[in-house]
């Protein structure tokens, strides 16, 4: 070597070991080294019969806060003083909860995600709840409505249901119509149909327990398959009997096709209630202002301006607005997990679900804080007025509107 | 085959067995097992559908049908009375129902068998559903049977082994040589005696009760059970692919289509989420076109091939 | 006034149905070939005209007989590359059956793929003539009217096309006899693929009139198949007056039951109706005993 070149390695080698030690020095600072990425993983219904639902609920927002959390520069951890990106790994379930359950079991044993985000619908999610819980995940089980939910709370200490249970939106509903009729505005009939699945026997139940203590009747009660293409014999059926509200716990499909027959047979009851699917922004984009009236289970508070600017970002992000339901709630599951995260410090999931189970946290739809593992300060009923569909029920909540009972005509 | 090879093949068989039975006593490997119970599941559902459709050349779609049975009935039961009971049970049910079932469709063959099948399992879904929304007013049904994955995975061994030692079994007897000839040409049968309707509807109730026991060892995974997810239609076409595919004449015909169209349904689903369904048309439409005779039938003529070389 | 409800119900309700099934029984029928991918082929052109109709405004009607010609090129062109291999490795015997259930089903799979590529899973929408008609004081949706009328007018027009013309009488010797059709000098594979052609014409007919009004997303490709298989099967595989007499049935029944007796038993009574009509004729109500 000649005198300059080992002059040049000499002097590299000696500012390599400088920083070397520099880095020690800076490492003795931190207790562990911050892992590269956070990994979170989740498994969704992205083809199937659940898509639709997850497609408007579930993966737009959890593809939203990701992006949004890693544009600015990741969460949080403050056991190691950074910000850490997130990583994230997505499956299908195909809307079968057996492949739910596998996807799931493969996101923590092969993938080794530090998080996993919950399925769409109640099935997958029952099903993947004993692994999450054998597991010790947290379980944010947001788009599921299950009456069994305190039940199983006690039994996976790890689980938080977001959306209630079905007596509640049946409770709810049932009041409204009473105050309804209390103020002369409707009767006390009322014709009930459901679909012949999980949300519709839950629902119908619920209500049909309630009715009578609140002073209705119920001048028609029955269920139909899922998947039905034809709603007029039963609108035919309901009309003839003149009924003052008319509900129906349906799904997508059938609420589409509800209001278009219910429209076409001239089918005006002073009330008209869907099912899933009325908080959807298709449906809204399809019935346009001959929606106003139309009442459904969920709602969201527009005046807000947290909600305001959510419907911006997520009409950006996914090119389409979140639906008036279960959206704005996934997003401030997604706010309640940062924060637990965040206020941890580092991936410690026991102290993270403790944290979920205990703590108050500030999301878009306000303070959420989990009441044996159920959030309850939930929109039961809303209702389109004006182009939106506004919270009614509970009539004191902040942003609740009164409902505009009877419905006006279909336009 | 030599002496030499088929104690070769009993060796082989035997270690293969005991690995497969110590394997889920290893740890961390949870997604396997997973995957383990899967293969199982379809295993044993193709093995016994080839049963019936192989020999019969009756192409079954009801597989849905009594799998779901199964499940269904560990749904309702399953809390009240000890496992071995419900298991009991919902063989019996299955077995009814099977009886039913045979006793009517007889008369059918080709594609109207198929169709037919197809319609019975709906029924059945239909009727179960309509009960649930109606009378018990209670659809979704929630399990909370303390069995681990592990029993699940031993229990459905057991099946597959069972189901595999029958079926040896039986071709090896008068039934199996009966069946062929059925097979072969059903008119002819009759003329030498053979009592064909007794005979197919023996097999179809077999079948029926294999596939019956699979879904109820399967239900304790899913904690929550309504009748779209026991009677799920694409089990019966999932399962109908695999033993075609396989080769429904040979033993182990079923399982070497059932074993390869999982992995290959995991492998798609895993590495492609996206094109998984694009990928997957493709592959189907790839193997009909090149392996004609089913899996087994290829590994034969390569086998032939070889020993002739 | 309910009876003619029930009435007018049952015709609309019946008439979608054999419609959704013609195209399949005039496959199965001529080409011996059951087309599992139908049903997906059927939802694509529902998206094509939901495409057509929503981003450019299109008039739904006007792609409907833009959808003849291209169903009938898409089917034909299937039926050439992807099912001629298979039928002159079996030799059109039986084997044909169950590997062509086979390819057709990982067709289907194929189809959906894209499908959900290009639409993802949601539910898709629109409206057009969604206005109600007024038969014999009953109110129905004109969608639903154009789409029973076009039913019975196809089935006229194929009729016609198969008794009184060069072409059809050589589909139709192909469908009773295909081993002895080549003696008079038809091309029974030339004369498949038009029959495969035509019921694809059929099939993305279809697609395109039940987008007017049934709300549909990519998965329900399997719902249809499953449907136009029960109604081709219980009309008897190939025969269009079945196709027609079964779907007319099947939405009779359900009207009825969900009418008078229980909406919820509707797709029970339709099953339970399917397996009846087998038990009681084998092969399906206008059926030959062909095996």
């Amino acid at each position: 070597m000649t005198d300059q070149a080992r002059r040049q390695v000499s002097s590299r080698l000696l500012i390599t070991v400088i920083a070397a030690f520099g880095a020690l020095a800076l490492g003795d600072v931190r207790a562990q080294e911050a892992p590269k990425s956070i990994r979170i993983g989740y498994v969704v219904s992205k083809t199937g019969r659940d898509a639709p639902g997850a497609s408007a609920s579930t993966t737009p927002n959890y593809q939203m806060w990701i992006k949004e959390v890693n544009a600015a520069g990741g969460l949080m951890l403050k056991a190691y003083g950074k910000r850490v990106p997130i990583e994230a790994v997505e499956y299908d379930d195909q809307s079968q909860a057996e492949e739910a359950i596998r996807a799931t079991e493969r996101l923590i044993n092969q993938d080794k995600v530090d998080v996993v985000l919950p399925p769409w619908g109640t099935a997958n999610n029952l099903a993947v709840g004993p692994t999450l819980n054998r597991h010790g995940y947290p379980h944010l089980a947001v788009a599921s409505i299950t009456d069994k939910a305190p039940e199983f709370a006690k039994r996976w200490s790890n689980v938080f249901f977001f959306l209630g249970m079905g007596s509640q939106y049946g409770e709810a509903l049932v009041s409204t119509l009473e105050e309804a009729r209390k103020a002369g505005k409707i009767g006390n009939t009322i014709a009930m149909i459901s679909v012949a699945d999980g949300f519709g026997v839950d629902l119908s139940r619920a209500t049909r327990n309630v009715v009578e203590k609140h002073g209705f009747k119920l001048v028609y009660d029955k269920s139909y398959p899922p998947s039905t293409q034809d709603m007029s014999p039963i609108l035919n059926e309901v009309k003839a009997l003149n009924p003052d509200a008319f509900i129906a716990f349906s799904y997508p499909p059938d609420t589409f096709l509800l209001t278009d027959q219910a429209k076409v047979l001239g089918f005006n009851p002073k009330v008209f209630y869907a099912g899933v699917g009325t908080a959807l922004p298709g449906y809204k984009k399809k019935n346009g202002a001959s929606l106003d009236g139309v009442m459904g289970p969920g709602g969201v508070d527009l005046d807000s301006p947290a909600i305001q600017d959510y419907f911006k970002r997520h009409t950006v992000s996914a090119g389409y607005e979140p639906d008036r339901w279960t959206s704005a709630v996934t997003w401030s599951s997604l706010q309640v997990l940062q924060q637990a995260i965040e206020r941890v410090g580092k991936i410690d999931r026991e102290a993270i679900t403790r944290e979920i189970k205990t703590g108050t946290f500030d999301t878009i739809v306000g303070p959420v804080k989990m009441d044996n593992q159920m959030y309850t300060n939930l929109w039961w009923v809303g209702q389109w007025q004006g182009g939106e569909f506004y919270g009614v029920a509970p009539k004191d909540k902040k942003g609740a509107k009164a409902p505009t009972i009877p419905k006006p005509a279909w336009k | 085959m030599s002496r030499l090879t088929v104690v070769l093949a009993g060796l082989g068989a035997c270690s293969a067995l005991a690995i497969a039975t110590a394997a889920p006593l290893l740890q961390g490997g949870d997604y396997w097992l997973s995957l383990g119970v899967t293969l199982l599941q379809y295993g044993v559902l193709a093995t016994a559908w080839a049963m019936f459709s192989g020999p019969t050349r009756y192409v079954s779609l009801a597989t849905a049908a009594f799998f779901g049975i199964g499940a269904y009935t560990v749904a309702v039961l399953g809390e009240s009375m000890p496992w071995a009971g419900v298991l009991l049970v919902a063989l019996g049910i299955g077995v009814a129902i099977a009886l039913l079932v045979g006793l009517s469709t007889l008369r059918l063959s080709g594609v109207y068998f198929v169709i037919f099948s197809f319609g019975l399992a709906e029924l059945v879904k239909q009727i179960v559903t309509w009960y649930e929304v109606n009378v018990t007013r209670d659809v979704g049904r929630h399990v909370f049977i303390d069995i681990s994955q592990r029993q699940i995975y031993w229990q459905l061994l057991a099946l597959l082994v069972s189901v595999l030692g029958v079926w040896a079994l039986m071709r090896r007897s008068r039934l199996g040589l009966a069946l062929r000839v059925i097979g072969d040409d059903e008119v002819v049968a009759t003329h030498v005696g053979i009592d064909t309707s007794r005979t197919k509807l023996m097999l179809f109730v077999l079948s029926a009760a294999v596939m019956t026991l699979t879904g109820a060892v399967l239900a304790p995974r899913w904690t929550y059970i309504d009748p779209e997810i026991a009677f799920n239609p694409q089990i019966s076409f999932q399962v109908l692919i695999m033993a075609l595919l396989g080769g429904t004449t040979r033993l182990f015909g079923p399982l070497a289509g059932a074993v390869p169209l999982v992995l290959l349904f995991e492998v798609l689903s895993v590495n492609f989420p996206n094109y998984f369904l694009i990928l997957l048309g493709v592959t189907f439409m790839a193997i009909i076109y090149f392996v004609p005779n089913g899996i087994a039938g290829l590994l034969q003529r390569v086998m032939r091939h070889r020993r002739s070389v | 006034m309910v009876l003619t409800d029930v009435l007018v119900g049952g015709l609309t309700l019946g008439g979608l149905y054999a419609l959704t099934a013609l195209g399949l029984t005039v496959q199965y029928g001529v080409a011996r070939i059951l087309n599992l991918a139908y049903g997906q082929f059927l939802i694509a052109a529902a998206f094509g005209a939901f495409v057509l109709a929503t981003r450019f405004g299109l008039s739904p009607i006007i792609t409907l007989f833009l959808a003849l010609p291209v169903g009938f090129a898409l089917q034909w062109t299937v039926y050439q590359l992807l099912l001629m291999p298979l039928v002159r490795r079996t030799g059109a015997g039986p084997a044909l059956e169950t590997d062509s259930i086979l390819l057709t089903f990982g067709l289907s799979f194929l189809v959906l793929g894209i499908c959900v590529a290009a639409f993802g899973g949601d539910l898709y929408s629109y409206s057009y003539l969604a206005y109600p008609v007024d038969i014999l004081g009953s109110k129905v949706s004109a969608n639903r009217l154009v789409a029973m009328v076009f039913a019975f007018a196809m089935k006229a027009v194929l009729y016609l096309l198969l008794t009184r013309t060069r072409l059809g009488t050589a589909v139709r010797a192909v469908a009773v006899s295909p081993c002895f059709a080549p003696l008079v000098g038809i091309d029974v594979r030339a004369a498949s693929a038009i029959a495969f052609g035509i019921g694809g014409a059929l099939l993305a007919a279809s697609g395109v009139l039940i987008s007017m009004f049934l709300p549909f997303s990519a998965s329900l490709g399997v719902v249809f198949a499953m449907k136009a298989l029960i109604v081709v099967i219980m009309g008897g595989a190939g025969n269009l007056m079945g196709c027609l007499v079964a779907g007319l049935l099947l939405g009779f029944v359900e009207t009825l039951v969900a009418s008078y007796v229980d909406p919820g038993l509707t797709v029970a009574a339709n099953f339970t109706l399917f397996l009846l009509v087998l038990l009681l004729r084998p092969t399906g109500l206008f059926g030959k005993t062909v095996r």
